[in-house]
């Protein structure tokens, strides 16, 4: 973006919007939009207190437990879908349903089965993240090119050699790009899952502050959590585009 | 190798036959791709199957590889019937077929990984054939970094090393550049001298296969047949300079192109 002919640096749009924000807050339009600095100052208050501690790790532990499962149960579904016609087609109209299907309405069905507990978070977490792994993953492998299956085969991989040495390091761009994705929705998942499971972590905070009214409070556990998704996300796009080199020479 | 050969390819007179190939057929549903196809592969020769588009080359190359089961007949390399792919034939591709995440090192010694050849050695085994086939400093580099003709010749040194007595080329040079592609045929006629391996190479080139080959079988299309093999005898001992000058090679490459215009579309 260029302004009076200097070149602004990334972002910079931010400012205007902040600024925005901060004026309208300090007009007091609204009690519900408390002025930016406020909200910033807030934060840092509140950023080392037990409550957000125990917040950030509860939220943290079903966030990696839902990721880890929906990864690493993920990626190999994908795989053998990709590789296995009988597979793929017992699997990919579930998995396209899932994709689309809102989430959310499943998680009651989740407490019925799960207890109201960790175990519900993590599996609506898992949830939400696992159908776009699966289908980047198979989406990775379809695109591969027959001749480097055939080149293992004429040199005589193993089904497991070739599984770990060709099919995962070609759908490699994929899979990122899907985990990229999965993610940002586990995100989600992970707030919803406290939102309506039971009331904990992030999901507790923002009940306790919003019915409290105490806005800044509530503004300022959502800047951080957009800011931790924000980050993650930037962390995971960098590491595509690291292996994106061949993505394209494959 | 004797580089005497026999005139009349009627005598049976060539007694090591590397690869046999008896009453090969192959069937797409109801295409007959390859039919009742014979043809001998002699033990330290290059053999081109040349023939125009959609005879059915490359499938009876896949077939002869393991990587396409036939649907009747039979192959036999050394005598042992081919069930799949083997420890005694190494394929080269097309398209080169590399690792487009690994290096050229770990490119030229796949084949060896794939075969449990422990790191050190097959590593170094590579080495040698990366020099070989003119790659030297370049072990570091990967695929995307190298032009087509050096891919193709990490794909070659890749077949090298892991030591097949048969090689199987499947038009190796066509997606090499026109000066590259005359470097590799003049390198390809050293390695025949040199490997003592039996090379069974694809091609559309008629100009290419009569270049490099001992011996040439014609395949014709729709069904696919052997049609004729020809044996140049004249010039293969002659220095890679003057073959296209020669006679011989002037009129056999005149007399495949008349039998074959009539099946270019």
């Amino acid at each position: 973006m260029y302004l009076f002919g200097r070149r602004l640096p990334n972002m910079s749009s931010l400012i205007f919007w902040g600024l925005l924000w901060e004026v309208v807050g300090r007009l007091g339009i609204s009690f519900f939009i408390p002025p930016l600095s406020e909200i910033f100052i807030t934060l840092f208050e509140i950023i080392g207190t037990p409550a957000v501690l125990k917040a950030l790790g509860e939220t943290s532990y079903a966030f990696l437990m839902g990721v880890f499962y929906a990864i690493f149960i993920g990626i190999p579904v994908g795989i053998l879908m990709g590789q296995n016609r009988l597979i793929d087609e017992l699997l990919l109209p579930w998995v396209n349903i899932f994709l689309s299907a809102p989430l959310t309405a499943l998680v009651p069905v989740l407490m019925v089965l799960f207890g109201f507990g960790m175990t519900s978070i993590i599996i609506t977490t898992t949830l939400f993240a696992i159908w776009i792994i699966i289908l980047n993953s198979r989406a990775g492998v379809k695109q591969i090119n027959r001749s480097l299956v055939e080149m293992a085969r004429s040199f005589g991989a193993s089904p497991f050699d070739a599984f770990f040495k060709i099919y995962f390091w070609a759908a490699l761009p994929e899979i990122i790009g899907g985990v990229r994705i999965g993610l940002i929705r586990a995100v989600k998942g992970v707030i919803i899952g406290q939102l309506l499971i039971s009331v904990v972590g992030f999901g507790a905070l923002f009940e306790l502050y919003s019915s409290n009214f105490l806005m800044a409070h509530f503004w300022a556990v959502l800047v951080l959590l957009f800011a931790l998704a924000f980050t993650l996300a930037e962390c995971l796009g960098w590491l595509e585009k690291r292996v994106s080199y061949y993505a394209s020479s494959r | 190798m004797s580089q005497i050969k026999p005139l009349h390819m009627a005598e049976p007179a060539i007694p090591d036959i590397a690869v046999s190939v008896m009453d090969v057929s192959k069937n797409y549903g109801s295409v007959e791709a390859l039919k009742n196809l014979s043809l001998e592969f002699p033990r330290g020769e290059l053999t081109s199957l040349l023939g125009p588009s959609g005879c059915g080359k490359t499938t009876l190359l896949k077939i002869i590889a393991g990587l396409l089961p036939a649907t009747a007949g039979k192959i036999e390399v050394n005598g042992v019937a081919v069930e799949g792919p083997g420890d005694d034939r190494a394929f080269v591709f097309q398209d080169f077929a590399l690792l487009p995440w690994a290096t050229v090192l770990r490119n030229v010694a796949f084949g060896l990984e794939l075969r449990g050849v422990a790191k050190a050695e097959r590593e170094d085994r590579a080495n040698t054939y990366i020099k070989n086939v003119g790659l030297e400093g370049f072990e570091q580099s990967y695929p995307h970094e190298l032009s087509g003709g050096m891919r193709q010749r990490v794909g070659l040194a890749r077949a090298l090393s892991v030591d097949s007595q048969v090689l199987l080329l499947d038009e190796p040079f066509s997606a090499v550049d026109e000066q590259n592609r005359r470097k590799f045929q003049e390198d390809m006629l050293e390695l025949v001298a040199t490997e003592q391996k039996t090379f069974i190479f694809v091609t559309h080139s008629i100009e290419e296969a009569v270049y490099v080959s001992d011996q040439i079988a014609i395949l014709l299309p729709r069904p696919s047949r052997v049609s004729e093999v020809i044996r140049p005898t004249g010039f293969r001992h002659k220095d890679v300079a003057n073959i296209r000058r020669d006679t011989e090679y002037l009129d056999i490459v005149d007399r495949i192109w008349s039998s074959l215009r009539n099946y270019v579309e």
